[in-house]
């Protein structure tokens, strides 16, 4: 009785020891995720400062109305903003219908078969691999066999860029989907493909899209692959000649001798961040109305 | 009586010697007969999961499948609507004989075949969108209605679901917002909108509350007017209740098949007496 008594405190007093032991090991990981956290947040918060307090200067309507200009002429960025937007939305909408068909065919067809970890490693591959390769690509298949930069050859590279993030997402949200939600709908007698576009897709909506924004994000920003494609244009431009593109712009302004050319990128940089920071507002409001 | 032609006409097709011994053991209700299985064996790779199994769906009926985990109970729910072909390894012999037709063979039109012979399963599978669409969903499939026939046909099911009363008001609200009882009764609503003859519920009250167990309950009473009805259940008070005729599956045999009265009061077989007396499963 009494050894077992004895036993039972001995126990407890080890387990006493072992608890302070946690948590002071439990503060000790606290206080460093937090400053890592502070350290990461505080990178942020200072790059956004920065851009506010040197953008904001130079924003006014005449950065949207006027187009680019020789240095001390009053020019604007409305070119290179129509030429990003209709870059980067034809990128993504070229892009899109493919990297989903590609998604769809990994997560629900070629699941272990030898062509789809090909296909699926090629992607992998390609989401990773320097844009400015991509740029370097199109332009041998696009700009110099057909003699010119191009509008169109900029949307394919960015479109390039989109599909291996959106194949990524695609095949991960499709995957995440219970079994039992697709064998209701075979059981209903819907055949595999009407199971897949109407209820497949409609469960993985909110990720399928949160995927195509990202992909937005990045291309919106990338600055590589349009070096080569569609070069830049002081002048709006249709898509078959070289096309002005706000990341273009900046890269070219930005390291220029004047004054109001530095300020136009500060302002076009801005301008790309609260572009891409809407559409990802916009997203989240209308995943959370459905 | 057109049941015994039936069964008559679907033993010829199968060997004289084998016959005898599946007419006596395949069913215990008199009357027309739905869905007979003969000599159903079922592999998962080259594990034997159902062994010679014969059993008849009385028609209007509900057939209880009872047995402890692993015994083949699911297994053959979905051996019947051929759920099995989504997977391959998993393969079926014998014969599973509705309307004439053997519904194992080749060249069988699956999604026809599951628009005959409806599902709900374990846990509620509401489809990402409205109640309404929900039902919707697997009529547009086999259907093409009117605007206002699809209404009817909407409610037509709801009620028959016993749902009708609880979501008129929000027939367009998403299904996901509706309480697991409710879901569960959704997808019986969806099955049934198809008009199938046969519904396989598999373990269809697990994952509910007593009260809303006891409302699909109530609700499978109800459906067996119009639909021939196989439940496999883990709760043998639910299988009594529910079960006009009840069969006891261990390790992928077909041990017994008998009245659910017979079954629970006088079981002619030891392994029976055992399971429903809880002596194991």
């Amino acid at each position: 009785m009494s050894t077992s008594n004895a036993g039972f405190v001995r126990d407890a007093v080890a387990e006493g020891r072992l608890g302070r032991l946690r948590r002071i090991a439990d503060t000790v990981a606290r206080v460093l995720a937090m400053a890592a956290t502070c350290v990461a947040l505080l990178f942020l918060a200072s790059i956004l400062a920065t851009l506010l307090w040197y953008g904001v200067r130079g924003l006014g309507i005449s950065v949207f109305t006027t187009i680019t200009r020789a240095p001390g002429s009053h020019g604007g960025l409305a070119n290179a903003i129509v030429g990003s937007i209709v870059q980067a939305g034809l990128g993504t909408l070229i892009g899109t219908p493919i990297g989903l068909m590609v998604g769809t065919y990994l997560a629900e067809y070629a699941e272990r078969s030898a062509l789809g970890n090909a296909v699926r490693f090629v992607s992998d591959i390609l989401l990773s691999a320097p844009s400015i390769l991509i740029g370097l690509f199109v332009y041998q298949v696009l700009v110099a066999p057909f003699g010119g930069f191009s509008g169109f050859a900029g949307a394919v590279a960015l479109a390039i860029i989109v599909i291996p993030i959106v194949v990524r997402t695609t095949e991960d949200m499709l995957r995440l989907i219970p079994v039992s939600l697709r064998e209701a709908a075979i059981a209903l007698g819907a055949p595999r493909w009407t199971t897949i576009v109407f209820i497949c897709y409609r469960a993985a909506l909110d990720g399928i899209l949160t995927g195509v924004l990202l992909a937005v994000a990045r291309v919106a920003g990338e600055t590589a692959p349009l070096l080569f494609t569609s070069l830049g244009n002081s002048d709006y431009a249709g898509l078959g000649s070289a096309m002005a593109s706000l990341p273009v712009t900046i890269y070219q302004y930005a390291a220029s001798a004047f004054d109001d050319w530095v300020q136009l990128a500060w302002t076009g940089a801005l301008l790309i961040t609260l572009g891409v920071l809407g559409i990802n507002v916009v997203a989240r409001f209308v995943v959370r109305r459905r | 009586m057109s049941g015994d032609l039936f069964m008559e006409a679907t033993q010829n097709t199968m060997q004289v010697g084998t016959a005898q011994a599946a007419a006596s053991k395949a069913t215990a209700i008199d009357g027309p007969v739905r869905v007979s299985i003969r000599a159903l064996n079922f592999f998962y790779g080259t594990n034997r999961a159902l062994k010679d199994i014969d059993l008849d769906l009385p028609e209007k009926r509900v057939t209880g499948m009872i047995g402890p985990s692993g015994c083949g109970k699911s297994t053959l729910l979905r051996v019947l609507n051929r759920m099995f072909d989504l997977y391959p390894g998993q393969r079926a012999t014998g014969e599973v004989m509705m309307d004439g037709l053997n519904i194992l063979a080749p060249g069988i039109d699956l999604n026809a075949l599951r628009s005959r012979i409806g599902m709900v399963f374990q846990k509620p599978t509401p489809f990402p969108m409205s109640i309404y669409e929900n039902i919707a969903f697997g009529v547009k499939l086999h259907e093409r209605l009117a605007r206002a026939e699809m209404d009817a046909r909407v409610e037509w099911s709801l009620t028959r679901a016993a749902l009708w009363t609880e979501v008129k008001d929000r027939l367009h609200t998403p299904a996901a917002g509706l309480s697991g009882g409710q879901q569960q009764r959704l997808c019986i609503a969806r099955t049934i909108a198809t008009r199938p003859e046969v519904i396989l519920l598999d373990e269809p009250t697990s994952a509910l509350d007593p009260i809303s167990t006891l409302k699909i309950e109530e609700l499978i009473d109800e459906l067996k007017r119009d639909f021939t009805i196989a439940i496999v259940t883990h709760n043998m008070q639910q299988a009594a209740r529910c079960a006009d005729q009840v069969a006891f599956f261990y390790l992928g045999e077909l041990v017994e098949v008998g009245t659910a009265s017979q079954m629970f009061t006088t079981p002619r077989q030891r392994r029976t007496q055992e399971y429903i007396t809880g002596r194991f499963g």
